[in-house]
């Protein structure tokens, strides 16, 4: 498990692609919006949260046909699916290695961006807490997607269509945790909804992704 | 010929696009079944 | 006899054939007097002469939602058993039911502009429904993307499970994002109803109506993809030997 990890991290980093491009890709969408609202700092402010958290999700989507399409290009899907590790597992490591070259970086430099956007100050601890949270949910649920679409010719567009509904309970979730920390209102109640959310993702979505797994490499 | 009042536009266009709706699959769903039909009868009389 | 002998193609297309013509004509026949009883009526005394669009915003947004619940179970039924008849209901379905959806939008929309001052309010209902739209714009593209059909019966069937989910998982958090303008129910079991039944009544014909609709389009659109994909086999059969 540990050695699939370490292989996934690393042909993330070499590969070139995946890394640094979600990462460039949330900076250019941050940078976007000014241009789009206009650049009045208290308009920015108010929408801020809104924009980092649909940000966040935007650039997890970007590279998340890339968790399973490399392998299954050059078979090593298929080796690894007859490997004694169960394909469940496979599917939760691809996915904490998605979410470690993905949404931990996203999670580190929102921060930055949220600077950029004039987020208050008050904001930036439930930022910071709530994509910790949410995003590992982002993760899996696109490699759930991914696993749906991994035979696909043109699957990436399709990729977006199917996963992005699936997207929207953590998204409201998340955005209402940053919105209530940034009134000082009470938080505990969408950060636990959030929370819930992924935990019970990263239970049992594993179990629909690899049935999706088996049925493509049937 | 019945009142609407000043709500004739709304109801009216409610109606209008809605039915447009489902004749549009009906007639979309009547056509496919027409052709599988037809292609397949096409198929048998082939041998 | 047991219920699953329907999952036979043929006994399935010879069943459906019979009922079929009953079932148009019910649908014709119920939709038609609901909505134009439902046309006819009063207007009401707050709401005006819109009051006459619920006749057909209450029934596609009930089917809407039905018709995601039948192809979840048409979908569990083809994931457990494998009756290839329960895969191609759930594919029959879902455009059907993407319809409904909209029309329950557009409908919706349309009413909320003089009653609300907005063409489009983000309320948690209309909201979910919206997000609803976009379940069923994904499942149909699955659908259409995957050449293999048992494939594409099994993919599309875990899709279905995992959104239904989802999907009421997103009703319950835009519920929590944003409490609405949207009336709550206004059909009621329960005494103390809300609406009179100068209303209540074409509302159920034409619930009803909706319903026989949803039924024999669906019915219909399964003899199709029965139909096709004999056709392919045929051909793939012809095309071995």
């Amino acid at each position: 498990m540990k050695a699939l990890l370490w292989r996934d991290l690393q042909l993330a980093i070499r590969a070139g692609g995946g890394f640094g491009l979600s990462l460039a890709f949330f900076l250019i969408v941050c940078t976007l919006v000014p241009f789009g609202v206009g650049a009045d700092g208290g308009q920015l402010s108010r929408i801020a949260a809104g924009i980092l958290w649909v940000g966040a999700l935007l650039s997890c989507l970007l590279s998340l046909d890339r968790i399973f399409a490399l392998d299954h290009e050059d078979g090593s899907l298929d080796l690894l699916a007859t490997a004694p590790l169960p394909l469940e597992g496979m599917v939760a490591i691809k996915a904490l290695a998605h979410w470690l070259t993905t949404g931990l970086p996203l999670v580190i430099c929102s921060p930055v961006l949220g600077i950029l956007l004039h987020l208050p100050g008050a904001a930036y601890p439930w930022l910071v807490l709530s994509l910790t949270v949410g995003t590992p949910a982002l993760s899996m649920l696109g490699a759930f997607g991914a696993a749906l679409t991994v035979g696909l010719r043109r699957g990436g567009l399709l990729l977006s269509l199917l996963v992005l509904p699936l997207y929207v309970p953590t998204l409201i979730f998340g955005a209402e945790t940053v919105r209530r920390g940034l009134m000082g209102t009470e938080v505990t109640t969408p950060l636990v909804f959030l929370a819930g959310i992924t935990f019970a993702t990263l239970a049992l979505v594993p179990f629909a992704a690899a049935a999706a797994l088996r049925v493509n490499l049937r | 010929m019945i009142e609407l009042g000043k709500y004739a536009t709304t109801v009216l266009s409610a109606y209008g696009i809605s039915l447009v709706l489902l004749v549009a699959i009906v007639l979309q769903t009547v056509r496919a079944n027409a052709r599988a039909r037809r292609a397949l009868e096409e198929y048998d009389n082939r041998g | 006899m047991s219920i699953w002998e329907y999952a036979n193609p043929v006994k399935f297309l010879r069943a459906s054939g019979i009922v079929l013509p009953w079932i148009v004509a019910g649908a014709a026949l119920c939709t038609v007097v609901g909505l134009v009883w439902g046309f006819l009526t009063p207007d009401d005394y707050r709401q005006g002469a819109t009051v006459k669009i619920v006749f057909l915003h209450v029934p596609a947004a009930l089917m809407a939602i039905n018709a995601w619940m039948m192809m979840l179970v048409a979908s569990l039924v083809w994931l457990i058993r494998r009756h290839h008849v329960s895969a191609l209901a759930a594919k029959a379905a879902a455009p059907v039911g993407a319809v409904m959806t909209l029309i329950a939008l557009i409908t919706g929309a349309i009413w909320g502009q003089p009653m609300w001052g907005t063409w489009w309010e983000w309320d948690p209902r209309l909201t979910s429904f919206l997000v609803l739209f976009l379940f069923y714009l994904g499942y149909i593209a699955l659908w259409e993307a995957i050449e293999d059909p048992d494939s594409a019966a099994d993919l599309t069937g875990l899709l279905c499970l995992v959104g239904s989910v989802f999907a009421f998982l997103s009703r319950y958090a835009v519920n929590f994002w944003n409490q609405g303008l949207h009336q709550g129910a206004s059909l009621s079991v329960a005494p103390g109803e809300r609406m009179s039944s100068v209303y209540r009544y074409p509302l159920y014909v034409s619930m009803l109506g909706f319903f026989l609709l949803f039924l024999a389009l669906v019915l219909i659109r399964t003899r199709t993809e029965i139909r096709r994909r004999r056709l392919a086999a045929l051909l793939a059969r012809e095309h071995r030997a």
